[in-house]
């Protein structure tokens, strides 16, 4: 198990001084300056050499990402923006960090910033989070009273300044570039790319994306050593990581864990066990409501909770908003909530995707109460190929994979349904 | 999703003196010429006020950011925080009800809003105090279920806390957010299972809790005096230029400098002016134009195109000064006229010192 001493996020629950004389005091904000005096290159490679994929889903490599920004400015200026537009079903661990444990992404946006170039960083709050915009915005006030945002931020020689932006409730804003053109004032629509934002981004400018977490954690890496951090998980999965778990857990918590865990360990250590043991689990969605639900007998041996294991079992790590079911829950209506989610999100600016989550929830209606025909599972299956990969951006595939992961692994529980409708009556496999 | 605007809409709309300079402010975050960027900070700082957004504050909004009221109305349909329609005036129900909430109780509540409230959402109770909605996740899933009331969350709810806190607000309560069953935060219920060695005991709330604690009635409008939004973006630059700046844009117009500088450092014998009573300055500007030895309504309106550029340039004030036309404002202020903005200001003494 992670020591506590190897977490990165000391005030995660927000119980200590959530100050920055007790941010100091719990070792942030030390010797910033002396990081960025080892220069752009020196952040940038140690970045890499930890290991550290991003922390909002895709879990593309920062440092990688960092480099792609131009060395040399062309008289444009260069962006940091932070997604902090946290609105992934089941995802919940950047409001903790924001309320609670502010100044390791406020140094950390310092530190990136500089890496990339940039003077000015903005950071994208989901609007509804207004209790954590005044936190936040309290701890960059204090920041800028102590001397380190602002001109010769933290003593560095760097002119950095940090603005909190926030948007009004559209899950499609967590789309990098929906982000940038609800940045600019606009409806927040995914652009085409290329350009890619390092290229062309905010206000036309080399712009850099990244999430919260994948920021905060970024000035202890350095202070600690990029190998310290990547000696967390298994190769290519450095690192430590906020877990969030919610559902059918007697203790449903964020918590912050090396990456690599069991999901036994992870459950069993921080939520107390499944809800009435873990007989009576059905189903876990491990990365957010993108990634495919996984069944009981997949995750209860040696699942192993990090980007290649769950890949490997056709889902995904994503954000690592865990959502567990237990054998009450009935998971067609549970993955039917999400279709109903990604229709609502859906910006309507490709036909595929507006269209087809409006055609997969209508759908997945019917396979809830079972007023459906056998072959309609396969009808829906072909529209979700239909809508994956077929839009600008990946809302349309994060609709399609529940409903694909569903019919993976309960097609049984679908025809069941519909055949008990049918005849009256209820088979062994429904009455569960 | 269809979102129209509201059949019947007020007359006319205008910030509170406070919400305008909190607005002016939030505009100085983005680049000159890109203060579009500021419209859903403004569009929901007018539905705050207002409880819900009207057309008039739609345009109002626009007006203020020269955008075309198309393009402020597109955003105000877009997204989904934006009220377009009147809600309960004591506070407007948001149950998450997707999967995670759901699977843990949120239908339940939502029951609970259908039985105490309206049978339909976006209705207003028989009493007009309350409506509710289902929203989409709202990034609080292990303290499933929750609620969203005005700005706070109500985490760990049950049908029997949702339900008492509902008779608590009708009777003018303001119950204490945060999680409802005990809990601090996200913690595990059952006691910290990391974190434990530095555990060095606790403010009595959870940093959102807590926010809304201290500011007291959480459920009330906001009129904008709560939390101020205070640049030090600006302040930093002005500390930075006022003095040595001086001597660098005197050698890069050696020809306009001296005469701008006569007049600027001219202190009228009257002594200073109340400068926060031109919109557009606030108290962080009025430093900024004190450290330029700027005092006076009179010296302000007696600036030339040239020195409005110069005082832009010297105090990066980003095309304010021409924006808010503070020289025609300075002229009739000056001249003992009262205009709307100091009227407002002085009635709701929004500067208190």
């Amino acid at each position: 198990m992670l020591k506590d001493e190897d977490r990165i996020f000391t005030n995660l629950y927000g119980m200590h001084d959530r100050t920055l004389a007790g941010a100091k005091a719990r070792g942030h904000w030390d010797g910033t300056a002396g990081l960025i005096q080892k220069g752009r290159d020196w952040v940038v490679e140690q970045t890499k050499a930890s290991g550290l994929r991003g922390r909002g889903g895709a879990g593309f490599p920062t440092g990688l990402k960092w480099s792609f920004m131009p060395k040399e400015s062309d008289g444009r200026p260069s962006y940091l923006v932070v997604n902090a537009d946290e609105s992934e079903p089941g995802t919940c661990k950047d409001r903790e960090i924001m309320r609670h444990d502010p100044h390791t992404l406020i140094e950390g946006c310092l530190i990136a910033s500089f890496a990339m170039n940039a003077h000015a960083c903005y950071i994208y709050l989901r609007g509804e989070y207004i209790r954590e915009r005044e936190a936040l915005q309290t701890a960059i006030d204090e920041c800028y009273d102590a001397g380190l945002l602002g001109k010769n931020a933290a003593g560095s020689g760097w002119d950095f300044d940090l603005f909190l932006h926030h948007g009004a409730g559209a899950y499609i804003c967590g789309e990098e570039t929906a982000l940038l053109e609800s940045l600019e004032g606009k409806k927040g629509m995914p652009r085409m790319k290329p350009p890619f934002p390092a290229g062309a981004g905010l206000y036309g400018c080399p712009t850099t994306v990244n999430n919260v977490e994948s920021i905060a954690v970024v000035p202890t890496i350095l202070r600690r050593g990029a190998d310290w951090f990547s000696g967390f998980g298994r190769a290519n999965n450095a690192g430590t990581k906020l877990f969030a778990i919610s559902g059918h857990v007697n203790n449903p918590c964020v918590v912050e864990e090396a990456m690599s865990i069991s999901f036994d360990e992870l459950i069993d250590r921080h939520c107390g066990g499944i809800r009435g043991g873990w007989d009576n689990l059905k189903a876990v969605i491990p990365g957010g409501s993108s990634v495919p639900c996984l069944p009981a007998d997949v995750m209860r041996k040696d699942a192993i909770m990090d980007f290649d294991w769950l890949r490997e079992q056709r889902s995904g790590l994503g954000t690592a908003a865990v959502i567990v079911m237990d054998q009450s829950t009935d998971i067609i209506k549970a993955i039917w909530r999400l279709s109903k989610f990604y229709k609502h999100e859906s910006c309507g600016q490709c036909t595929p995707c507006r269209e087809g989550t409006g055609w997969m929830m209508r759908v997945m209606d019917r396979l809830v109460t079972g007023e459906a025909e056998v072959e309609e599972i396969d009808m829906l299956l072909d529209v979700t190929k239909q809508v994956e990969g077929h839009t600008i951006c990946a809302l349309g595939d994060a609709a399609a994979w529940p409903i694909q992961g569903l019919v993976r692994h309960f097609r049984d529980e679908i025809e069941d349904r519909i055949k008990a409708k049918r005849t009256g009556r209820v088979t062994a496999v429904a009455a569960e | 999703m269809l979102r129209r605007l509201h059949h019947e809409q007020p007359e006319s709309f205008a910030y509170t003196p406070a919400n305008d300079a909190w607005a002016k402010a939030q505009i100085t975050k983005y680049p000159e010429g890109r203060q579009a960027s500021a419209i859903i900070p403004l569009l929901w700082r007018a539905q705050e006020q207002e409880g819900w957004l009207t057309r008039p504050a739609i345009e109002y909004v626009a007006d203020m950011l020269d955008m075309a009221y198309i393009r402020a109305l597109e955003v105000a349909t877009f997204y989904f925080m934006f009220q377009l329609q009147p809600v309960g005036t004591v506070a407007h129900i948001q149950i998450c009800g997707t999967t995670s909430c759901m699977i843990c109780g949120a239908e339940d509540l939502i029951g609970v809003c259908k039985e105490k409230i309206a049978p339909k959402a976006h209705q207003l109770s028989d009493d007009g105090k309350f409506s509710w909605e289902e929203v989409e996740c709202l990034g609080a899933c292990t303290n499933a279920p929750m609620a969203q009331i005005g700005k706070d969350y109500y985490e760990d709810l049950t049908t029997e806390s949702f339900a008492k806190m509902l008779d608590d607000m009708a009777a003018g309560k303001v119950p204490v957010p945060g999680p409802q069953n005990g809990r601090y935060a996200s913690e595990p219920r059952a006691g910290l299972t990391s974190l434990k060695e530095f555990d060095s005991g606790k403010t009595q709330y959870n940093a959102s809790a807590q926010a809304a604690v201290d500011i007291g009635d959480s459920i009330k409008r906001i009129d904008g005096t709560e939390v101020p939004l205070i640049t030090p973006w600006l302040q930093d630059a002005a500390n930075s230029t006022a003095a040595p700046t001086n001597a660098k844009a005197e050698k890069s117009s050696p020809k306009a400098a001296p005469k701008a500088e006569e007049k600027l450092a001219s202190v009228p014998e009257g002594g200073a002016d109340d400068l926060k009573m031109i919109s557009g300055v606030g108290p962080a500007l009025e430093k900024k134009l004190h450290a330029a030895r700027v005092t006076s309504f009179a010296q302000i309106a007696a600036w030339s195109e040239d020195d409005i550029i110069r005082m832009d340039d010297l105090l990066s004030f980003k095309g304010r000064i021409a924006r808010d036309n503070w020289v025609e404002q300075a002229k009739k202020l000056a001249s003992g006229i009262e205009t709307d903005f100091s009227k407002r200001a002085k009635k709701a003494d929004i500067y208190k010192n």
